[in-house]
């Protein structure tokens, strides 16, 4: 046993590295002369140091990835924001496309007035065009915002934009018929415009 | 250092799990050290360890920054180790894990210096002891004795995790000591 309590506060004071330069010099002297007292010393020195060395174990290699699968899921718009953080191309086409499509659709709303290709034949009544029985129009016709009623002949394409065709059992169109309802449509009837301008002008 | 982990979990508070996978990687081997000298079992360490990082990811809204962040992350671990070792039954302690050999090529392959108290641990047998003397420490003697030897902090840290003045902690890793002397100072 050692000598005193104030001996073991000491050592233990010693062992936190939060002791007095004086009192360490007296426990050092009486650690020396005193056998119970170093024993006890040593025995706790020796006891920290197991402690301090004993193995240290690291968790399973996946503790990271069964962590993250557990947690509660994150909000919606922080994921999305990483994403185009990650991917600035992508983000970068999909606000092109975005853009462009938005102005073409800004157009499509905003062209809501009645309009078709001049033609000779043509007879118009309450926003429809009528290709009369027994005439033959020469050429293609766009009719906008309205309908069209084929009771005769159109050598040629006609493309109807936001309204309806009506072909009559005696009407005929040498052409192709095309209606153009839906936004998508007037998108991609403006995209084969554009190209077929584009094979136009270069077959020129 | 203290930067990153300001940012992380500025990102974490606005929901961005990826950058807690960050603060998890990093403390990951700490914590689980600590629910492992705490519990005895490395399958409950673990369990305990991931409840800890699940507990501090949805409670970081009440992380106070003036609190060293490591601080308190050894608060939420600390606290889940006592209430699991309070749920346990005593009886579970007798058959508690024994440490596995993983550990210890590692640590044979840390500097040599002839017959110290380190070169003895490399025994089985002894790293065995170590485990259950700090396993047999009372709870409150276990938490600071772990805190400080097995996870290396400092008796500020350990009073700032445990919400403990400095005095008190000092006492009890004292008492902790001689409990533990009692069983390792003979070998």
């Amino acid at each position: 046993m050692p000598c005193s309590e104030k001996i073991v506060q000491w050592m233990h004071d010693y062992l936190d590295g939060d002791i007095q330069k004086e009192e360490e010099q007296r426990l050092r002297s009486h650690i020396q002369q005193c056998e119970a007292c170093r024993e006890h010393f040593y025995a706790l020195e020796k006891t920290v140091a197991f402690v301090e060395n004993v193995s240290h174990f690291t968790p399973s290699d996946d503790f990271v990835k069964k962590v993250m699968y557990n947690l509660p899921r994150e909000k919606r718009r922080v994921r999305w924001k990483r994403w185009f953080t990650h991917h600035p191309f992508l983000t970068a086409a999909s606000l092109f496309f975005l853009l462009s499509t938005s102005s073409l659709w800004a157009v499509w709303q905003e062209d809501n007035e009645f309009s078709f290709s001049k033609q000779e034949h043509l007879i118009v009544q309450n926003h429809t065009v009528i290709v009369p029985e027994g005439k033959v129009v020469e050429g293609d016709i766009v009719v906008r915002n309205g309908d069209i009623k084929i009771e005769g002949e159109v050598h040629g394409n006609v493309t109807v934009i936001n309204g309806h065709k009506y072909l009559a059992s005696a009407g005929e169109v040498t052409g192709q018929i095309e209606e153009v309802n839906e936004v998508f449509d007037w998108i991609w009837y403006n995209v084969k415009r554009v190209g077929y301008n584009i094979a136009k002008t270069l077959t020129k | 250092m203290d930067m990153f982990i300001k940012q992380r979990i500025k990102a974490i508070k606005k929901g961005d799990q990826s950058a807690f996978a960050d603060i998890v990687e990093m403390y990951k081997d700490k914590i689980y050290q600590l629910c492992y000298r705490m519990l005895g079992n490395r399958h409950e360490a673990e369990d305990a360890a991931q409840e800890a990082f699940i507990r501090a990811y949805v409670n970081i809204h009440t992380y106070d920054p003036t609190m060293k962040f490591s601080s308190w992350l050894y608060r939420i671990a600390t606290n889940l180790s006592i209430d699991r070792m309070r749920k346990k039954k005593p009886d579970v302690y007798l058959d508690a894990e024994v440490s596995g050999t993983d550990g210890l090529t590692m640590y044979s392959q840390l500097a040599d210096e002839g017959a110290s108290p380190e070169d003895a641990l490399e025994s089985l047998e002894l790293q065995q002891m170590v485990q259950e003397a700090i396993l047999k420490l009372p709870e409150k003697y276990r938490t600071v004795i772990v805190l400080k030897y097995i996870d290396e902090l400092s008796l500020q840290e350990i009073s700032d995790i445990l919400n403990l003045p400095i005095g008190t902690v000092k006492t009890r890793i004292h008492r902790g000591r001689e409990a533990l002397r009692k069983h390792l100072g003979h070998l």
